[in-house]
């Protein structure tokens, strides 16, 4: 009798578990079904062509202009920028945690690194505005407008710095501690140990925590939006306002979009796109993770 | 039973000189004291692993250490290149001397020390790199100027594992069999042309051809260099060694000339260990 109890339990609790596997797939099937399902009007009135080679973005005024370009080129501008901030720094600390740093030290540093992550990126955004631009950006290149790229890219980059240094301090920790024996019973300093052996061995490792940081420097919003700016210019230059597909997704968003027009439409074209780009970059992420975890077995 | 290389001769001399420049170098004479240790105590913490220890180990010898499991061989061993400085809560009393040099002396640079005593490993841990890149990462990182290939091959040759890798030197090491890539540690720690070779039971995860394969090494090894042996292969000591320091919890209970040891062994703990009668 008891017994037959526990097993109805264990069935019932397998059940429930199914049943939030399922609702979470369902959810994703759900977002991705309504991303192409609401842009297929956008793409029925919009060639492809336009869309994706056209170097003016301008949905929203008469005649509207559908060319992506600047809105990938502006977050093209601020990941790229993110990651040479976040990437050096990242790693490097990551590398001074587990190799160098006294146990003591590091029990401190990596929660204050955790509480960095923790921080609004609505705050990155005010501290890239109110601070970085006025106080250090106009200062080295006096001509920047208010909103800019540079001061945007510094703060994703200080964003995704905690990834960066997370995931690759993983990755350097999961090189046996036999090599690093190895290369200092072969005489090497800490440093050599740590730069030719640590690093090298972790090396898919720690591209796998720069994609990951790459997928989310892509999707961050509000930081951009208040830092860079909402004007689509197609340019390379950090120092002028651009926009980014999130912060093009969130100023429209705000305004009221009425279903059904060809704004809402465009919407969730964009928004198709960013989910094809942070998906690419996150399934390459993963089969370097995977392809790592590998090495050693 | 397969057939060795011939051994090639020290690599010291010319090679050597292209190293960086070290402070213990000059040569002394066969058969003296190459490593000395006094009175040694090792604690990790509040335990004593290793008990006011006194040992010499002799040029051109291979010295046994032997003993119950937890006795303290490895602490020893890792003693004397300092590879127990990485482990934190680990406190060295006494001194080791190696050439004349108190090692744990301030004054002393464990890294330049690791350059002289060289030590392999229980279980093979070669780089994920090449074959090649195995053997020249010490010498390259120490600043050899000669001429890298010669050096990698003679090294192969010296560990006799050049016929079976001179074809795949590009291949990377972990593809070798765990004897291979034994052999391999030992070639690439005869790249840095080491007084001393530490070993840690570094049969215990192969097979016996493999086994028989490095002891022959250690044998043909104890002509250029000086090995120190960690074994729990009682065998394996009396087959390669020319003397045996036996260990009980952390002491030192006699160190003898390996077949001393083994036919008359002095202390009854010895007797009981070395007839198998524990450990
Ligand atoms: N890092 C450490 N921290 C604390 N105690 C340690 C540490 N390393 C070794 N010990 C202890 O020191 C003692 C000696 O260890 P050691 O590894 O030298 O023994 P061993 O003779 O090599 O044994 P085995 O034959 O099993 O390898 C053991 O009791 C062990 O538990
Ligand atoms: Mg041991």
């Amino acid at each position: 009798m008891r017994r037959h109890l526990r097993n109805l339990l264990e069935r019932g609790i397998g059940v429930a578990m199914l049943i939030c596997a399922l609702l979470s797939v369902a959810t994703t099937a759900g977002i991705i079904l309504t991303l192409v399902g609401q842009s297929v009007p956008f793409f029925r009135a919009v060639p492809l062509g336009e869309f994706f080679a056209g170097r003016k973005w301008a949905p929203l005024f008469e005649p509207p202009r559908y060319g992506l370009l600047p809105l990938i080129c502006g977050t093209f501008l601020i990941t790229v920028g993110a990651l040479l901030v976040a990437v050096p720094i990242g790693v490097s600390a990551a590398l001074f945690l587990s190799e160098c740093a006294p146990r003591r030290l590091r029990d401190v540093l990596k929660p204050v690194l955790e509480i960095l992550a923790g921080v609004p990126s609505v705050v990155y955004g005010f501290f890239a505005l109110t601070f970085l631009t006025p106080n250090v950006i106009a200062k080295l290149v006096p001509s920047t407008p208010i909103f800019n790229a540079a001061s945007a890219a510094i703060v994703v980059g200080i964003m995704i710095i905690p990834t960066i240094c997370s995931l690759s301090d993983d990755a350097f920790r999961a090189v046996p501690r036999s090599l690093r024996e190895a290369g200092f019973a072969l005489s090497a300093t800490r440093f050599e140990v740590a730069g030719r052996i640590v690093l090298p061995g972790a090396a898919s490792g720690v591209v796998a925590a720069i994609l990951l940081a790459v997928g989310r420097a892509i999707g961050e919003t509000m930081a951009v939006t208040i830092a860079a700016g909402i004007k689509p210019t197609l340019t390379l230059n950090p120092f002028e306002s651009v926009q980014t597909m999130t912060a093009f997704i969130a100023e429209v968003s705000e305004g009221d979009v009425e279903a059904g027009t060809m704004a809402s439409h465009c919407l969730f074209a964009v928004g198709l796109v960013l989910f094809a780009i942070t998906l690419g970059v996150n399934l390459v992420a993963r089969w370097f993770s995977r392809r790592f975890r590998e090495v050693y077995e | 039973m397969v057939i060795m290389d011939q051994p090639q001769g020290s690599l010291a001399g010319a090679a050597k000189a292209e190293m960086r420049p070290s402070p213990v170098s000059a040569p002394e004479p066969a058969g003296e004291t190459i490593v000395r240790i006094e009175n040694l105590t090792i604690r990790y913490g509040d335990f004593s692993a290793v008990k006011n220890v006194s040992l010499d180990v002799y040029r051109n010898q291979a010295t046994a250490l032997i003993g119950p499991s937890g006795c303290g061989k490895s602490t020893l061993l890792r003693a004397i290149n300092r590879m127990n400085d990485f482990v934190p809560n680990c406190q060295v009393d006494g001194r080791i001397v190696v050439r004349g040099r108190s090692i744990y002396d301030p004054g002393c640079d464990p890294v330049d020390l690791r350059r002289h005593i060289g030590m392999v490993f229980q279980k093979p841990n070669p780089f994920p790199k090449s074959i090649y890149r195995n053997v020249s990462w010490g010498a390259k990182i120490n600043g050899y100027r000669g001429d890298m290939d010669a050096l990698v091959e003679q090294c192969l040759r010296r560990a006799g594992l050049w016929e079976e890798v001179k074809d795949k030197l590009k291949q990377v090491a972990l593809n070798l069999s765990g004897g291979q890539q034994q052999r391999l540690c030992i070639a690439r720690a005869l790249a840095l042309q080491p007084d001393v070779l530490l070993m840690d039971e570094p049969c215990s995860a192969l097979d016996p051809i493999a086994t028989a394969r490095i002891e022959d090494l250690i044998d043909q090894l104890k002509t250029d260099y000086t090995v120190v042996l960690v074994t729990h292969n009682m065998q394996q000591a009396a087959r390669v060694s020319d003397r045996t320091a036996f260990l009980y919890m952390g002491e030192l209970i006699e160190v003898e000339d390996t077949h001393v040891l083994f036919t008359h062994p002095r202390h009854p703990r010895t007797q009981a260990y070395i007839t198998g009668r524990f450990g």
